[in-house]
């Protein structure tokens, strides 16, 4: 086992982990598997473009403005779609997620262009280092030093303010948490604006990898946030940070180990895979506590 | 009601499919007989996406479980039958890398086609036990993951579906008729197991899982019969699909796809085969007037660049509203039954449901 190997496996496990955790931060309280949540992830990305293409602001710049952008997306699609549905059947919420991705992909398709558009980096982010004799690519030690300090920061927030608190209990028994004075709307708008956050952060290190962004970037990142909460556990958010993890360490195993002949079919490996581990326990690595029905 | 002799009684029991099919076979009757081609084959493809979309019904509206797998079985059969109906030269022109014993095989269309969808009952079938044990948003995500792995099988067996590249060479066999008889069988499959006894479990445990396990219902049991019935019926309509359109590859068979069979069972209303009907009347009829709207927009030169995905866009828009305005579909749960506005004014009690049904034209 290469230093090489362990860093760019905690890389990619911290990025998956900063996906997983922004699905499951809508999923604990509402319960609505968002669909739509690759799209903030695309829309940061177009953000990234439109900025450091047209304006020439620096860099540091951009990408905080792409991130707010992907917050500012994730909570009007909860204003202006999921709100009215709140209340309606679970697959009446989940269609709406799939109409909002649809209809995001396609506003981008027809204002700015069906294609890729190249988005510019700063040149350190594709240079590499050498650590005790490996060499790791600067953008990987970048996404593992933000993940180390956007879980120390959530942590915080989670266990410390009276909102983490909040949503939170929230997450455990909503009705509860209404009955105690805590108001539904700002807790759901919270938690998307965080999960439109963290869509937004990893959009940088995932648009980076290829320097372009195209309208269907945000299906790739969708399925692993699914695959990750699922393997990880769909009721914590200590859950999704272990799936995340988790599924990148197979990711690069599968990487590794598969023959070339079967390398085009690694997707289908991992689903399989997560599928069978299902199969034996639904509840995924880490067993949340109680959960409710979902309540509107 | 009705009383006398016991056919009116009959028909007042199958009024739902009367009030179905026989709109859609003397629209088929004008269609043919004014012959334009463009209508026709409108027309046409209308049938086979209410084939596609009953059938979806049959699975995901009565036991609420989102299918994303439909346009997986969908594609299975409409690979299945191709390979088998297409002559051995064409499909050594066409996918190269094939494996010989698949060559050489050929049958006549309508075997290919009912071959085909029993290929993909039978995978739905090998798979489809394990999946059935899961519900909601983790049998959500699970289904999903299912379609991403036909999907990625598809894309890349090139020795059986030539791979990413388009499979063509499919010979045009699927008329007016053919689709329209299509649809109209299905139509008729999909009210009986409805009201069958399995369906009536099946829509039971949509909607009380738990009160429908205590009654003794298994809940699997019937998810799964469900599920490689409407698997059946996917991949049939692929077949019949694929003998219509000819060529095709692996992306009609994704998303996109998923999304149009979606948005017309969900603006109809998931929960009744009246509701598949409606909304694939009014998504196509929406779908083909902003093509016509798109075409005119690229044509007149109204912005500098060519305008795509319009029609996705505003259908997107349709169904937030649908969902927001009457999140069970425009005609909701319950079936179109003759008389039509008779009820509501005998009852005292709001039958919401019913007075809609003046919208299904």
């Amino acid at each position: 086992m290469n230093l090489e190997f362990i860093i760019n496996t905690i890389s990619l496990g911290s990025m998956y982990a900063l996906l997983a955790l922004g699905l499951v931060f809508v999923y604990g309280i509402l319960k609505l598997v968002n669909f739509a949540y690759g799209e903030y992830l695309m829309i940061a990305g177009y953000a990234l473009y439109v900025l450091g293409t047209f304006t020439g602001l620096p860099w540091s710049i951009v990408m905080v403005a792409a991130i707010f952008v992907a917050a500012f997306t994730s909570y009007t699609t909860e204003l202006v779609a999921f709100r009215p549905v709140r209340t309606k059947s679970m697959s009446a919420m989940l269609v709406t997620s799939f109409a909002v991705s649809v209809f995001l992909q396609n506003l981008v398709v027809i204002f700015i262009s069906p294609r890729a558009r190249a988005v510019r980096f700063p040149s350190f982010f594709s240079e590499t280092v050498t650590i005790a004799g490996a060499t790791v690519p600067v953008r990987n030690l970048l996404v593992i030093a933000t993940t180390v300090v956007l879980l120390a920061v959530l942590t915080l927030v989670m266990k410390r303010t009276v909102l983490g608190m909040a949503m939170r209990a929230a997450a455990d028994r909503f009705t509860a948490t209404r009955l105690m004075g805590v108001p539904a709307n700002l807790v759901i708008s919270a938690a998307f604006l965080i999960s439109g956050l963290l869509a937004g952060t990893v959009a940088i290190f995932w648009v980076s990898r290829s320097a372009s962004v195209d309208p269907l970037i945000g299906a790739a990142p969708l399925l692993i946030a699914f695959i990750a909460t699922v393997m990880g556990g769909m009721h914590s958010l200590i859950g999704a940070v272990i799936g995340g993890f988790v599924y990148g360490l197979l990711f690069n195993i599968l990487s590794i180990t598969l023959p070339a002949s079967l390398i085009s079919y690694r997707d289908a490996f991992m689903f399989v895979i997560v599928i069978l581990f299902l199969l034996f326990r639904p509840e995924g690595i880490w067993r949340g506590g109680y959960t409710e029905e979902r309540v509107g | 009601m009705s009383d006398g002799s016991r056919l009116p009684a009959l028909l007042q029991k199958r009024s739902t499919l009367l009030i179905l099919g026989v709109p859609l076979v003397v629209l088929g009757a004008v269609v043919y007989v004014t012959d334009i081609p463009v209508v026709v084959n409108i027309y046409t493809f209308f049938c086979v996406n209410l084939m596609l979309v009953l059938g979806l019904q049959m699975f995901m509206g009565n036991s609420g479980i989102l299918a994303w797998t439909h346009v997986g079985w969908m594609g299975i059969g409409a690979y299945a039958s191709s390979i088998l109906s297409v002559a051995p030269m064409m499909k050594d022109l066409g996918v190269p890398n094939m494996y010989p014993a698949l060559v050489q095989l050929q049958t006549s269309v309508p075997v290919a086609i009912a071959l085909g969808g029993i290929v993909a009952a039978l995978v739905a079938a090998l798979i489809g036990w394990p999946l059935m044990r899961l519900s909601d948003a983790v049998g959500v995500i699970t289904l999903f993951a299912t379609l991403i792995v036909i999907h990625v099988v598809l894309t890349q067996w090139d020795n059986v579906t030539n791979g990413p590249r388009t499979f063509f060479g499919v010979q045009e066999w699927t008329t007016l008729w053919i689709a329209l008889a299509g649809a109209l069988i299905i139509l008729v499959v999909a009210h009986w197991f409805r009201e069958s006894s399995w369906g009536l479990r099946l829509r039971s445990s949509r909607d009380n899982r738990f009160a429908s396990m205590a009654m003794g219902t298994s809940v699997v049991q019937v998810r799964y019969v469900a599920f490689v019935l409407s698997a059946l019926i996917a991949g049939l309509s692929g077949g019949v699909w694929a003998h219509l359109i000819t060529s095709f590859s692996p992306k009609s068979f994704y998303i996109t796809e998923a999304f149009t069979l979606l948005t017309m069972l969900v603006i109809g209303g998931q929960g009744s085969i009246s509701g598949a009907v409606v909304g694939t009347t009014l998504v196509t009829l929406a779908r083909e007037g902003l093509r016509q709207v798109e075409a005119g927009i690229n044509n007149s030169g109204m912005f500098s660049w060519e305008v795509y995905g319009l029609t996705e866009l505003v259908l997107a828009v349709f169904l937030i509203v649908v969902l927001i305005w009457r999140p069970s579909g425009v005609i909701g749960g319950q079936e179109l039954t003759w008389p039509l506005f008779k009820r509501k004014r005998r009852e005292e009690e709001p039958a919401a449901v019913e007075s809609v049904s003046a919208e299904s034209g």
